[in-house]
């Protein structure tokens, strides 16, 4: 088990160098350089000049990734240069929103991919069973910006259920109860809309596990025990079938980051995948780097936990 | 032993060439036909309109006839901010998006294809070396970087978008036909042709092939609407095609104004409906062959 772990934590070492050494090739490659923001009619070129050679502009490129990855590691990722404070911070608050928006989103995709799944299991081939999959399939298939616009159209300016942007009302004291539900009342729709997206691969898995359970031994132990079919199902086979679920979590936030660009973008939420879109159109490249170097390590992260769950879940896939 | 007579017995049985099969199988979906038909007329139809539309006279700036409503003045689908044609525009974008898509697709499945084939095929050393560029490039947030790319090359155009594209699409094909190759590989015939001296080449594509055929046309078909929704994705956030090519995501994008979001609708509603037939119907049309193709899901 724990060799398992270490193993592929080791393996995510190298992947992590590499994506550090591409980041920090492509941020060399962008035009200008951390002090072009700077540039104002007064900057005299001499001090500028200077202040080049002082952050080390001139050394040779494995020297500047030195001073990058060791600063990266104490956590100084720079200053922005269009908001003026440090990246770390500037991204700490944005994640926070990001964290927010996933946790109510992956919570909101077990809520209805977990019910649906096993319904359209266990009804097997039942108009139940085929109005799930045809909603598993359009899921699947709507990209996520087209069903994004549509809901903000349909919930946010037609019915105006839902506010279109932002994280809190204007108003609210920070603190009060009033503020809080204007909190999560601002991360409900993009919340709900992530989720719809994030369902298939669960309804399906689970869908397909339960078929499968439905002829095992254990199963027709249990009926033939006498057993009633709903104890069955709840007993037995939803919890057989309930575990591999879990290592879907891995990967439910590796597609909610992915996803962030675009929700954050539509729904006006101020996370990082909206950050990242600002710092591309201002050319932020401190924040560019560390935003993608963090995506990076998330999606890393994420994978390695889904092994991980994977590898407790079923044995078969340790290596020993 | 028994699982190697099995092989044997299941091999004898086995019906003609794996895509005659999927195709007779897919003959059956009254519905994957349906789609399959609808989606290939739609596509015709919207490469054929395209050539007989005038692009310049289209995307000319016509501040008067600013956000004309459909059906005003001859304006069928209405007008945008500028005052261009919106149906006209409609035809032009979804030309590009599906060219595009189209040229990422043939890339990236002829790349991942033969990688995948020469891996599995060869194995060690080759395999173990690209399996593990493969799960690098898998772990990348690839999204981010193509976006990075496209931010900082210098003469940015159509095909750099599609070669940037494809750089970050061709893993998926390539990990699967390199499994499929690796089983493949392993079976009496692939012996019997090195027996006979058959070249490496030959029995990669001669031999192991076509018996790849029906994975990889699901395969492809699933990948090509995949790289639809890559391409407007990434023009609807603004850095796909550049903005004297219109795609169905550039047209999308006009709906990050939240004036024209709420109240005009005829700018971007079409785009994104005919973006979701495009997906809906293509996706249909790939799952269907899926099912064809796996000997468990046929419909009979």
């Amino acid at each position: 088990m724990w060799k398992t772990i270490v193993r592929r934590v080791l393996v995510m070492i190298p992947q992590l160098f590499v994506l550090s050494l591409l980041i920090f090739i492509l941020a060399k490659l962008m035009p200008g350089d951390p002090f072009t923001g700077l540039i104002t009619p007064e900057t005299d070129p001499a001090r500028l000049e200077e202040l080049r050679i002082q952050a080390g502009f001139y050394d040779p490129w494995y020297v500047q990734y030195y001073h990058w990855i060791t600063n990266a590691f104490q956590g100084d990722f720079g200053r922005s240069y269009t908001y003026k404070i440090a990246v770390s911070t500037l991204i700490g608050e944005r994640g926070l929103n990001t964290f927010w928006l996933s946790l109510l989103s992956a919570i909101f995709v077990y809520l209805i991919a977990i019910p649906l799944g096993v319904l359209a299991g266990r009804y097997q081939d039942s108009l139940l069973d085929k109005s799930i999959t045809l909603y598993s399939f359009i899921s699947y298939a709507i990209p996520t910006f087209v069903l994004s616009l549509i809901f903000v159209f349909i919930f946010g300016y037609k019915l105006m259920w839902f506010p279109t942007s932002g994280t809190v009302d204007v108003g609210a004291d920070p603190g009060t109860m009033a503020y809080y539900w204007s909190k999560i009342y601002h991360l409900l729709l993009p919340a709900i809309t992530y989720a719809i997206l994030g369902t298939t691969a669960i309804i399906q898995y689970l869908r397909s596990e339960i078929i499968d359970a439905k002829t095992q031994d254990y199963v027709k132990t249990a009926r033939s025990k006498g057993v009633p079919m709903r104890k069955i199902y709840t007993r037995h086979i939803f919890r057989n079938s309930l575990l591999p679920i879990a290592a879907f979590l891995g990967f439910t936030i590796t597609g909610l980051l992915g996803g962030s660009i675009f929700i954050e973008t539509i729904f006006g939420f101020p996370g990082m995948g909206q950050l990242f879109i600002h710092s591309i159109m201002s050319r932020d490249y401190s924040v560019i780097t560390s935003l993608v170097m963090l995506y990076g390590f998330l999606t890393l992260l994420g994978s390695l936990l889904s092994d991980i769950i994977m590898s407790i879940v079923d044995p078969r896939i340790r290596i020993d | 032993m028994e699982q190697h007579n099995n092989e044997i017995v299941k091999f004898d049985n086995s019906p003609p060439t794996g895509i005659q099969v999927v195709l007779r199988e897919f003959k059956k979906d009254k519905v994957a036909m349906l789609s399959f038909f609808g989606i290939t007329l739609l596509i015709v139809v919207i490469l054929v309109a395209s050539m007989f539309l005038n692009q310049e006279e289209i995307l000319k700036i016509k501040l008067l006839e600013r956000f004309t409503e459909p059906g005003v003045n001859g304006y069928r689908l209405g007008a945008d901010e500028a005052g261009r044609d919106m149906l006209g525009q409609l035809v032009i974008g979804a030309k590009n998006s599906i060219l595009i898509a189209f040229a990422i697709t043939i890339i990236t499945s002829v790349a991942g294809i033969a990688l995948g084939i020469i891996m599995g095929y060869y194995g060690g050393f080759i395999d173990n070396l690209f399996m593990r560029i493969i799960d690098f490039f898998i772990t990348l947030p690839s999204l981010m970087i193509i976006i990075v790319f496209v931010t900082i090359i210098p003469k940015y155009g159509v095909l750099e978008l599609i070669l940037i594209i494809s750089l970050f699409q061709w893993m998926s094909t390539a990990r699967l036909v390199r499994s499929k190759a690796l089983s493949e590989g392993k079976r009496d015939y692939v012996n019997a042709s090195k027996t006979m001296g058959t070249s490496n080449l030959a029995i990669m594509f001669k031999g192991i092939l076509p018996n790849l055929s029906s994975i990889l046309i699901v395969e492809v078909t699933l990948n090509f609407a995949g790289n639809v929704g890559i391409e407007t994705g990434l023009s609807f956030l603004g850095f796909g095609l550049p903005p004297s090519t219109p795609s169905l995501g550039t047209l999308v994008n006009y709906a990050t104004n939240p004036l024209v979001l709420s109240t005009k609708w005829w700018v971007w509603l079409p785009a994104s409906i005919l973006i979701l037939i495009l997906m809906l119907g293509i996706n249909y049309v790939g799952q269907a062959l899926r099912r064809a193709a796996d000997a468990k899901q046929r419909m009979g």
